[in-house]
């Protein structure tokens, strides 16, 4: 009785071992990559077919994307590489041309492909698109700000995407192509 | 010199251990914290392509994920090798998107329900026939916030 008593403490010399494990465990199945994406806004659905809007024809910066996943930009031949410097030409217009643009606001990117077009190549030309409103919008706030776009407050933010805002509307793909 | 040497000579205190297994459960609790178990096996193979404007999504809770992509191999016998999509862990139907969604969105509570975001995660030799009809199916769905799943472009 009396060496019993004597032992009444618990042996924590093993707990470091079992927590190893379970760290080892949590170790092999950690992924910590988070998702990444590029993100979307859809227009809401509505039965009726939209309204025919009557647009500048100067203002439409039109891309097509064919089965063949090549590019028709305003009706002719591009590359996907020329497609960034093309758009943020056009949205910006900084010689006042008559062909592009006539201010930011006004300017639509009008991108249309085909059920046959690879999925990778559409998520290029939409990687581009963006990525010319991001320059540009960085831009912008470089020169209002001399500040990064990504660390102005949200109301600042919010001014730079009305003078630049991303107007980029997708039509119905066509169905030429064989999916 | 002659003062380093003395105390060396005089003891060898052994190392405490006893602070161990703290330290282990430190490191334990942060890898328990941050580890995100894989919730479906997928059965379509998805490689998604790459681009730089990636935006990440925060609330894992939030992102309910559609992959589409060909059967992979152990399954082509039973589902072909044209693209098709997963829902959870299961081969659907695009008729079975909105079913899906309404599940996804009972979980989570009323406040947060406009941040949902659905994450597409599309093989890129996929061709836009099958992934228009899934966004239309979204769009009708009024699931209108769409990640398209990307890798980090290197180059």
């Amino acid at each position: 009785m009396a060496k019993e008593r004597l032992s009444n403490e618990i042996n924590a010399g093993s707990m470091a071992d079992i927590a190893f494990l379970l760290l080892i465990f949590f170790l092999v199945t950690t992924t910590i990559d988070v998702d990444k994406g590029v993100l979307v806004k859809l227009p809401p659905w509505s039965e009726e077919p939209p309204e025919t809007l009557t647009l500048n024809k100067r203002n439409v910066f039109s891309v097509l994307v064919n089965a063949d996943n090549a590019l028709l930009v305003r009706g002719e031949p591009a590359e996907v590489g020329d497609l960034r410097e093309r758009a943020r030409e056009f949205i910006r217009n900084p010689e006042n041309r008559p062909d592009l643009a006539e201010k930011p606001e006004k300017a639509i990117i009008s991108l249309r492909n085909d059920r046959g077009t690879k999925y990778s190549t559409y998520l290029e030309v939409y990687n581009e698109l963006k990525a010319a409103y991001r320059e540009l919008r960085e831009d912008e706030a470089q020169k209002k700000y001399q500040k990064s776009y990504e660390f102005l407050p949200r109301d600042k933010k919010k001014e730079i995407n009305s003078i630049i805002p991303l107007v980029l509307s997708e039509a119905e793909p066509t169905d030429f192509g064989a999916e | 010199m002659s003062k380093f040497n003395k105390k060396r000579g005089k003891s060898k205190p052994a190392i405490s251990t006893a602070s161990l297994p703290d330290i282990i459960f430190m490191l334990l609790f942060f890898f328990m914290v941050v580890t995100v178990m894989r919730d479906s096996t997928l059965k379509v193979a998805v490689n998604v392509p790459a681009a730089t404007e990636l935006t990440k999504l925060e609330k894992k809770s939030l992102v309910n994920f559609l992959y589409i992509g060909k059967p992979q191999e152990q399954y082509q016998a039973q589902y072909g090798t044209s693209p098709r999509l997963q829902l959870g862990d299961k081969i659907s139907a695009i008729d079975d998107i909105p079913l899906f969604l309404e599940e996804h969105r009972a979980g989570v509570p009323e406040k947060q329900r406009t941040g949902i975001t659905s994450s597409l995660k599309v093989d890129g030799d996929v061709t836009m026939g099958l992934v228009t009809d899934i966004k239309t199916e979204l769009r009708k769905a009024n699931q209108l916030k769409i990640n398209y799943s990307a890798k980090v472009k290197t180059e």
